[in-house]
């Protein structure tokens, strides 16, 4: 047992030397005819599971996106094998070099940066709305004024979007709470994150008909889409963010949005624009504030 | 006033000591109202869980079992059971079981009515016991006194043996009632915007949960404060010398 467990370890460190060694994972990618990418299985529709059980969603599409990228250039077939990650282990896996590449709904964060390369610029970006009832006569973030919103205790955006805008927020303990005095019709809206409210669409059509995300999206915060930290600068990484760039332009991810059932996001929009107009935000480095 | 706030303000600058609630004029408006909410919710209650205290302990000496064993039932029902779950049980289960039955839509009442129902009938169900052990320490002697001039049943109860039961009775229902203002509390898991609710949003939107903290704690110190204050004055003041001594 000892001596299998010393073989793994030495297995696992000759592993990480060779790609320390190594570097270059683009090139391993096309010597393997293989990108291993990690995603998200558990987040309707950016990565979940259709009823054979296949792990689908928009960013399976963008990974798969990437990969006949990735084969263009080498003139060679590239498979994708999806590894699925959750929150907590996607940046070990792709520091411990279990996977290439990790597109899984991880928001771009100062002090993830340190810990995996989130290259630039971002994908996607999610912030706070309203999922209102459809005869709640709200349109935007000052129709709310004078009406029933339900939140979550301990949210900040309570108060800064919920209250200062003139609604009366009836705030609960947790999110099952919510959803019984959401569905009991006792607030007209819920103020809480845009991408918890379209899995619930999406999953539970039927349940949550008679409800739309009702305002703009504000407070937005980007998400990121990574490499290893030190092959940031690398092809991998350079490749990655021409491949983003190119979407912002084609408009890609708000066709992906389209095809997935997830309404347009202003900031998606706006970042289209911004990249086609050549604005610095879009391009591969990190700029001061982004 | 204002120099207060600005030495509130200055208090924050200086020691990091962070009362919002002192400065921030928006703070001070909701955590009064906050304040307000509890006061309000605690006098509905109190005069409710008397009222239903003094009614269950008259139905508790009826001839009749059946009522005897309703006013057990009640008894039982909310005597045995935590104010909490009776205030999600209310809120989320009765509510929406009454609300399909009528067809209304947006549910029966809103959170501050059924904390209402549930804290009174709470407190009640205790004061009904409380009061039934006033009333048996009534001498029977005085209730055939009172039967012999005449009186009629509900007659001597609310002249004869209520007066007399409440005053050997104070002691227990003061103890009960401040029990019930410090149980409003609870309402906030309901959303009811009663200070501890009010103070759980200021310290997530400000960071300031030490502070806070020790505000709660002296506000309800304050409140019950008042209520002992004037329960004992009023206990004083309803003495029958020579009776219950």
């Amino acid at each position: 047992m000892f001596k299998r467990l010393v073989t793994a370890g030495v297995a696992t460190l000759a592993f990480s030397l060779m790609y320390s060694a190594a570097a270059d994972t683009l090139q391993d990618v096309i010597d393997r005819g293989k990108l291993v990418a990690g995603v998200k299985a558990d987040y309707a529709p950016w990565g979940m599971r259709d009823a054979s059980g296949n792990v689908v969603g928009m960013e399976i599409d963008m990974i798969n996106d990437l990969a006949n990228r990735i084969g263009e250039q080498a003139g060679k077939e590239i498979e994708v094998e999806l590894v699925v990650v959750v929150a907590s282990n996607r940046m070990q896996f792709l520091e411990q070099g279990k996977i290439d590449i990790m597109i899984a709904t991880m928001s771009d964060k100062p002090e993830r940066r340190e810990v995996v390369g989130i290259v630039q610029p971002n994908y996607y970006s999610s912030g706070v709305a309203i999922l209102a009832h459809n005869d709640s006569g709200i349109s935007d973030w000052d129709s709310i004024k004078g009406k029933k919103i339900c939140g979550i205790q301990g949210a900040w955006y309570n108060k800064e979007h919920g209250d200062k805008n003139g609604a009366e927020m009836i705030v609960f303990k947790g999110v099952p709470e919510v959803e019984a005095a959401v569905l009991d019709g006792r607030c007209v809206g819920w103020l809480y994150d845009d991408s918890a409210f379209i899995p619930r669409k999406v999953n539970e059509p039927e349940k949550w008909k008679d409800y739309e995300i009702a305002t703009p999206v504000v407070a937005d915060v980007p998400w990121g889409a990574a490499v290893r930290k030190e092959e940031i600068q690398d092809p991998i990484g350079k490749t990655l963010s021409a491949a983003i760039i190119d979407w912002h332009k084609s408009g890609t991810i708000a066709e992906l949005e389209t095809k997935w059932g997830v309404p347009q996001t202003q900031w998606v929009l706006d970042m289209r624009d911004k990249c086609n107009a050549g604005d610095k935000s879009c391009d591969d480095v990190l700029d001061e504030g982004e | 006033m204002e120099i207060v706030w600005d030495w509130f303000e200055w208090l924050n600058k200086a020691h990091g000591i962070k009362l919002t609630i002192f400065y921030d004029e928006w703070d001070r408006g909701r955590f009064l109202k906050g304040i307000w909410t509890t006061i309000h919710l605690s006098v509905v209650c109190i005069l409710l869980s008397v009222f239903v205290g003094m009614t269950g302990a008259w139905l508790q000496m009826s001839r009749f079992v059946w009522i005897r064993r309703v006013v057990a039932g009640y008894i039982a029902f909310f005597r045995n059971t935590p104010p909490l779950v009776q205030l999600y049980f209310f809120y989320f289960a009765v509510d929406r079981t009454l609300a399909g039955f009528f067809d209304v839509k947006g549910g029966m009442m809103d959170s501050y009515g059924w904390a209402v129902i549930s804290l009174s009938f709470f407190a009640g169900a205790f004061n009904t016991e409380i009061f039934r052990a006033g009333v048996e320490a009534v001498p029977k002697s005085t209730i055939e006194a009172s039967e012999a001039l005449g009186y009629t049943k509900f007659q001597i109860y609310r002249y004869i043996t209520l007066p007399l039961a409440y005053r050997v009775c104070l002691p227990a229902l003061n103890n009960n009632l401040i029990n019930l203002v410090k149980t409003t509390t609870v309402a906030y898991a309901i959303a009811v915007p009663e200070t501890l609710y009010i103070s759980n949003q200021i310290w997530s939107d400000e960071y300031n949960v030490p502070e806070m903290m020790n505000v709660v704690w002296i506000v309800y110190l304050l409140l019950v404060g008042v209520l002992v204050f004037l329960m004992h004055r009023w206990e004083k003041h309803i003495k029958v010398p020579g009776f219950g001594q």
